[in-house]
């Protein structure tokens, strides 16, 4: 099966992907915000199922995960507002889950759903590598997914190079170490984790996330990799205005000069 | 299904356990496996550590047969007293093992999360004894009715930081304590105060605690010619005190082992922390393990009188033992528990914690026999619930 992130990464450098949180801040907001980002120019959208204890998540998300339960979202009715996505919306699409409310709803049947309205990917923090080797790898590539891994500066090479080995897609990569939403310069430190994964010549491409806010820090990291994720940042300006379409225009706006 | 009392290579206790933890965490857990059995097996570890427990903490904590509470359950109930460990509960024999491991491993920081403010004062305590800095998250709404604890904590020099998020209790405290992790991966290590958490904390919290029955069975040795009890029971929030009264008696078929869980309200009621009664399988900060959710794998808020049990789950042991039958799980409500806990002040002249007092309830539960010795785990003194007493007298 041809999968839209193999496609995208093979045609397009500087990527820009889009983080938000499904229901919010709306309940209905889902679908419309996809069509506008894609119409503002984002390369790949994830998707956020929202959950009540998301570790790796700073106040910004953590905060829009609360509203969209609040809203009401839950995986079934995400699937069922994103039953014809496909007829409007064609850039890559991936899940990013915590792992309960996945395996609450059934695993296999959760990545029988994203096939079935043609979802392209997964990102489930809290799955670690052995366990989705050991688990769950078997089911996604059955459904022609692809599941994405995070690594971060205080990944070992061996723990780099197994996740680069089981995954065919794109590495996400952690910019430092910090919840999502924490400002910070792309400095020395990242630099040097990136100079670390350059010389282990990956198979998978890398795409930097965490601490990207704008134009300028999505042009800092795109110096280093194939592109960046923003989440915190459109989440915030989201939240900061009455309409989310016209907020989510306003927000893509820097990236179109 | 064979109970067992260690976890697997990878961390399994039967069905329950493992490492689920985001890759920023990663390292430091990896170590944590890698290291805690090789340093805690050590002659140099087990003699700080031993050193530690009886010189500090004041070990062994006193095995009492509470002979005014054996008349009136017409059985014999002896009380393993720590409540009278230095800072007042269990807690203290975990955060020293944890310190003492955490030295070892070059770190210059603690981080702790704390409900009932207990595992905060005792982590605050093993950081001052040991000169290293010290953050505990506490829910909101603990930090109010848990006043006494934190300004003991802020005594020893701990800093103690508020946690607005969720329900703002122990369970967001346990988020925001591994999201300050994630941000601070190098020079900190996490003192988890309850059996919860990543593979290796549910067994090396249990092994910490282990002490509680490794000692009953010599205490009880000397005073009735058997190590072993007919029944020991111990409440569970996460369930460190119980994994730690259990742990030498797993294994001996013949002892009954009975775990108090908090009801709050009720079971129906929709408020309540008892997580094997209304739980299911799922994964919760870091482990696979029983919590209370949603059909939609959210997380649903549990509701306790005591701080310290008041968590959507247990560890995955306390899980596995259930699962295996090896453990009997009893709903114990926020009056069974009150009137437990005063019933001790008026017939021992001991004031327990509300958490230990949900232990003690089953006592009205369970029928023993007039032979019968019933050891009752009383995990923590009532002082810092004095409030919450006065509203029930």
């Amino acid at each position: 099966m041809k999968n839209r992130i193999n496609t995208t990464l093979d045609s397009k450098d500087n990527i820009l992907s889009i983080y938000f949180t499904a229901g919010y801040p709306k309940l209905d907001d889902t679908m419309k915000v996809l069509k506008q980002l894609e119409q503002s120019g984002a390369d790949m959208i994830e998707i956020g199922v929202p959950f009540s204890d998301p570790i790796a998540d700073g106040p910004t998300i953590q905060y829009s995960n609360t509203v969209a339960l609040e809203n009401g979202m839950s995986v079934q009715l995400l699937f069922d507002q994103l039953k014809d996505v496909r007829k409007t919306v064609s850039i890559p699409l991936i899940m990013m889950s915590s792992l309960n409310p996945i395996i609450q709803y059934g695993f296999e049947r959760f990545c029988q759903k994203c096939k079935g309205i043609d979802v392209d990917g997964l990102i489930i923090p809290d799955l670690p590598v052995e366990e989705y080797i050991r688990e769950y790898k078997g089911v996604v590539e059955s459904y022609g997914l692809r599941n994405i891994i995070l690594i971060t500066p205080s990944s070992t090479d061996a723990r780099i190079r197994l996740i680069d080995e089981h995954t065919d897609s794109f590495i996400y990569m952690v910019s430092s170490a910090a919840t999502t939403g924490v400002n910070q310069n792309f400095s020395q430190d990242f630099e040097a984790f990136a100079s670390r994964l350059k010389a282990m010549d990956l198979k998978n491409p890398l795409i930097t996330g965490f601490g990207i806010k704008d134009k300028e820090s999505f042009d800092q990291v795109t110096q280093f990799s194939k592109g960046g994720i923003i989440g915190s940042a459109f989440v915030k300006a989201v939240v900061e205005q009455e309409d989310a379409v016209q907020a989510t225009a306003d927000f893509m706006l820097q990236f179109q000069k | 299904m064979k109970t067992s009392l260690r976890p697997d290579e990878r961390g399994y206790f039967g069905s329950f356990g493992g490492a689920f933890i985001p890759e920023m965490m990663q390292a430091n857990v990896a170590e944590l496996q890698e290291r805690y059995e090789e340093i805690v097996g050590t002659e140099e570890f087990k003699n700080e550590f031993d050193k530690l427990l009886k010189d500090y903490v004041g070990r062994p904590s006193p095995l009492y047969l509470a002979t005014r509470l054996s008349e009136k359950y017409d059985t014999n109930v002896y009380l393993k007293r720590e409540d009278l460990n230095h800072t007042g509960a269990h807690k203290i024999n975990n955060s020293l093992g944890q310190i003492i491991l955490a030295k070892k491993l070059g770190k210059h920081r603690i981080i702790a999360e704390t409900g009932a403010g207990q595992h905060g004062v005792a982590t605050a305590t093993a950081c001052a004894l040991m000169g290293l800095e010290c953050v505990v998250f506490m829910g909101e709404l603990d930090v109010k009715r848990q006043a006494p604890n934190v300004g003991r904590m802020k005594m020893l020099g701990a800093q103690v930081v508020p946690v607005s998020s969720g329900s703002k209790t122990l369970k967001d405290a346990t988020n925001e304590a591994m999201r300050y992790w994630i941000a601070n991966p190098f020079d900190t290590h996490y003192i988890i105060g309850s059996v919860v958490g990543p593979h290796p904390y549910p067994d090396m919290v249990a092994r910490f605690q282990s002490v509680i029955s490794e000692e009953v069975r010599k205490q009880l040795k000397e005073k009735t010619g058997s190590e072993l009890p007919d029944t020991v029971i111990a409440c569970v929030g996460g369930g460190s005190n119980a994994a730690g009264a259990f742990y030498h008696f797993l294994e001996e078929d013949s002892v009954q082992l009975i775990a108090a869980e908090a009801a709050g309200k009720g079971l129906e009621s929709g408020y309540t922390a008892a997580a094997t009664f209304k739980g299911v399988s799922g994964i919760l900060h870091g482990s696979k393990t029983l919590f209370m959710q949603t059909a939609d794998g959210q997380v649903v808020e549990p509701h306790s009188i005591s701080a310290g049990l008041d968590y959507p789950g247990i560890g995955p042991a306390l899980a596995h033992w259930f699962e295996t039958g090896r453990v009997e799980y009893q709903a114990i409500t926020d009056e069974d528990a009150m009137k437990a806990g005063l019933e001790l002040c008026k017939l021992e002249g001991i004031i327990p914690a509300v958490e230990s007092a949900h232990a003690l309830a089953v006592l009205d539960k369970v029928k023993f026999g007039k032979d019968k010795h019933v050891v009752v785990n009383l995990s923590g003194r009532g002082d810092k619930d004095l409030e919450t007493y006065l509203t029930y007298l």
